[in-house]
């Protein structure tokens, strides 16, 4: 198993002035969320009801999905299906050779990220730009974003000037926020206008309407979407919900969980191409079939991408979005991307304490914190872990076990504390001792006491 | 009221004071208490880490000295989580029995014995550390995440003690950072957590950090020891054994 996440944040912890930052940036809008949630007497209850309504919708996925396109189609809509991120990648491809076209804009959509579209589109002599003000951000320094809602979070406004300055020509340590949106919305506006293909993500698609809504606080989708005569949208399977009258649900859910702000600016709802337009909606698998199909895990799908969990993670907060290495970082990316590729992120289950702050904040309750710990188990089963932990682990559980052996293991690891504190309290022999000292040992255990104090002879 | 307590292996082993306090506590709210002379551990640190199937025969010794128990008490909510979600064993009456009878010593003494005041005295200003387990696992207390109404059974019986002042970080319940082996394989976010946690206690001005987890407390302890910081921590069970009367 490698250590990528422990080592990554280590490095990022190394600044620690940033880290504070970061976690206070964050903590604000954790704060903000709770706000927003207490503004709501009937906060939990929308929680319960979210809930029960994606856990429905994925209970009959099938059914929705046929009757999501059906409907749409009927409106004009095209739709295709993707079992992989490849096949999605190459059907924007030929949505885009078909007519020729080498450019596109893109607003926020994960599921691109975790299909690598753009690499694959840039290969391909595609330009792809993202109009999203913290997505094209990240896009310019060539880097991933570091969290789904607010991809650079991780950036101060000083490191978006000289990417600016850098790239758009901004003037060098200009560092004024609002001569910056200046400077990327003209950016951005050249490449709206001269754009005929959008790419937009999907919050939720409604299968008995067929249409699907997206949500943002930019309006960039909106603005791409209009000044194209193409609108391919990209959703996972799991993005459906039955009806219209269930999006009020989520729509209140999502933003108050996200930002602390009662509803995202744009909330803008697509259901059939304007008159000599085009409008493509990509349905997505890419494994999401096989987390279905485990019952400890399924329910992660109910995931609407609010990034309430990241917020609230105390060790998302220390460690940074990167420290992650998936599109999907926190601990929702942790129990997601090990069902993509386990090997890889074997890792990000254990980059938690299972402190179980995830878990409440989860406008939809899935029980994050569980399924970390349900796939720590199935990453030690399937083999991913560490020769070193495997050995400790099967040690530690034989003396354990016994309660002989654990008794003399205990006075032995008292007697070595107690007698050679410099071995104890050495950081390369014993990790917990780099920056904490070891207990103070007692001489006798409580056992010890006990037979002496209390039992009766 | 007979009862069987369940001290953790570290507390057994590193902190018999903590153990020799919820004894005597339990004996002066007038219980009888039994300590079952061969337990060891509840398997947790395996369990955490991924290797649950190896648990088992940490549980089968668990249930063999808790088998019959009316009453099993533990001065550690992540112990006790543990056992109440995870114990195992071929006997489904036993398994059942176990996890339905175990109780965090907080959770015992206002849920069980309903006792809601301690006649102890602690004259000390106090910063109360919400262990994670403890909380959101076992509901001892409200969750600053959850919409509903404030409540703690530990602030609760703290509250009650002579002199003492209770004190709470300004992220009232964020984890210590302990998290089991996690203190260890992601030591720099591991003490960074509870670097953070001791500065806003410090901000507080308390001389004691008490919690129901020896573990976060001793992960504290330790980055206190080795920064020189200018407050100790406590076991709530030490808290609410000052006391020489009978506390009801």
């Amino acid at each position: 198993m490698s250590l990528a996440h422990a080592n990554n944040a280590a490095k990022f912890i190394a600044n620690e002035e940033r880290t504070n930052w970061h976690d206070d940036t964050l903590w604000f809008i954790r704060s903000k969320r709770d706000n927003a949630a207490a503004s709501l007497p009937e906060w939990e209850q929308l929680r319960e009801i979210a809930s029960t309504i994606k856990a429905h919708t994925l209970d009959h996925l099938e059914t929705y999905l046929i009757e999501f396109e059906a409907n749409a189609t009927k409106n004009g809509v095209q739709i295709h299906w993707a079992n992989d991120a490849l096949e999605h990648n190459a059907i924007v491809l030929n949505i885009l050779n078909a007519t020729n076209i080498k450019q596109m804009v893109k607003s926020k959509s994960m599921l691109t990220e975790e299909c690598h579209l753009n690499q694959y589109l840039q290969a391909n002599g595609i330009q792809v730009v993202d109009t999203d003000l913290g997505e094209r951000i990240v896009q310019l320094r060539n880097e991933i974003p570091s969290h789904i809602v607010l991809p650079a979070i991780h950036l101060k406004k000083q490191d978006v000037s000289e990417t600016f300055h850098q790239h758009l020509q901004s003037q060098k340590d200009n560092n004024d926020p609002t001569y910056l949106t200046r400077v990327a919305r003209e950016h951005l506006r050249e490449h709206f206008f001269a754009s005929k293909v959008a790419l937009t993500g999907v919050n939720f698609a409604v299968a008995s309407t067929g249409s699907i809504v997206v949500c943002t606080n930019e309006g960039n989708a909106d603005l791409g979407v209009h000044t194209a005569d193409i609108h391919i949208a990209s959703m996972g399977i799991e993005k459906l919900i039955p009806k219209p009258e269930h999006l009020s649900t989520f729509l209140r859910l999502l933003a108050r969980s996200a930002t602390g702000q009662p509803i995202t600016t744009y909330s803008s709802h697509f259901t059939k191409p304007q008159a000599g337009k085009q409008m493509h909606v990509i349905i997505v698998n890419n494994k999401r079939t096989e987390q279905l199909a485990q019952d400890d895990f399924r329910s992660s799908l109910k995931c609407i991408r609010c990034a309430a969990c990241f917020n609230t993670c105390p060790v998302y907060r220390r460690s940074g979005g990167h420290s992650y290495h998936t599109a999907i970082a926190g601990p929702i990316g942790s129990i997601l991307s090990p069902n993509i590729d386990m090997k890889a992120n074997a890792d990000l289950p254990f980059a938690s304490t299972l402190c179980g702050s995830c878990t409440n904040v989860c406008p939809v309750k899935i029980d994050i914190h569980n399924q970390l710990w349900k796939w720590r188990q199935r990453i030690v089963q399937e083999g991913y872990d560490a020769t070193s932990k495997k050995v400790a682990m099967k040690g530690m559980s034989v003396v354990l076990a016994n309660p002989k052996w654990y008794r003399l293991t205990g006075k032995l690891g008292r007697w070595m504390i107690k007698y050679f504190p410099s071995l104890a309290n050495n950081p390369y022999l014993n990790v917990w001792a780099k920056q904490r000292n070891m207990p103070k040992v007692p001489d006798a255990s409580f056992r010890e006491w006990y037979i002496k104090n209390r039992k009766k002879v | 009221m007979r009862v069987q307590l369940f001290i953790p292996c570290y507390v057994d082993q590193f902190f018999p004071n903590v153990a020799i306090a919820s004894l005597e506590l339990l004996e002066k709210l007038g219980c009888e208490v039994v300590y079952p002379l061969h337990q060891t551990c509840c398997g947790q640190p395996m369990a955490n880490t991924g290797y649950a199937h190896l648990a088992s025969a940490c549980d089968s010794n668990f249930a063999a000295n808790f088998n019959g128990a009316d009453y099993i008490v533990c001065p550690s909510g992540s112990c006790t989580l543990h056992i109440k979600e995870h114990l195992h064993v071929s006997d489904t009456t036993l398994q059942h029995n176990i996890r339905k009878h175990v109780y965090e010593l907080n959770e015992f003494i206002v849920d069980v014995l309903g006792v809601k005041k301690i006649k102890a005295t602690f004259p000390h200003k106090v910063g109360y550390h919400a262990s994670c387990h403890g909380q959101r696992g076992l509901h001892l207390s409200s969750m600053s995440e959850l919409m509903v109404a404030a409540f703690s059974k530990p602030a609760m019986l703290l509250q009650s003690v002579e002199g003492l002042s209770l004190y709470y970080p300004k992220r009232a319940d964020e984890c210590c950072g302990f998290g089991g082996t996690f203190c260890v394989t992601e030591e720099a976010v591991s003490v960074k957590m509870g670097v953070d946690r001791l500065q806003e206690h410090v901000a507080n001005g308390v001389t004691y950090i008490t919690g129901n987890d020896m573990s976060c407390l001793m992960h504290l302890q330790g980055i206190i020891d080795r920064q020189s910081l200018p407050l100790q921590t406590i076991h709530i069970a030490e808290i609410l054994n000052k006391t020489e009367t009978l506390c009801r």
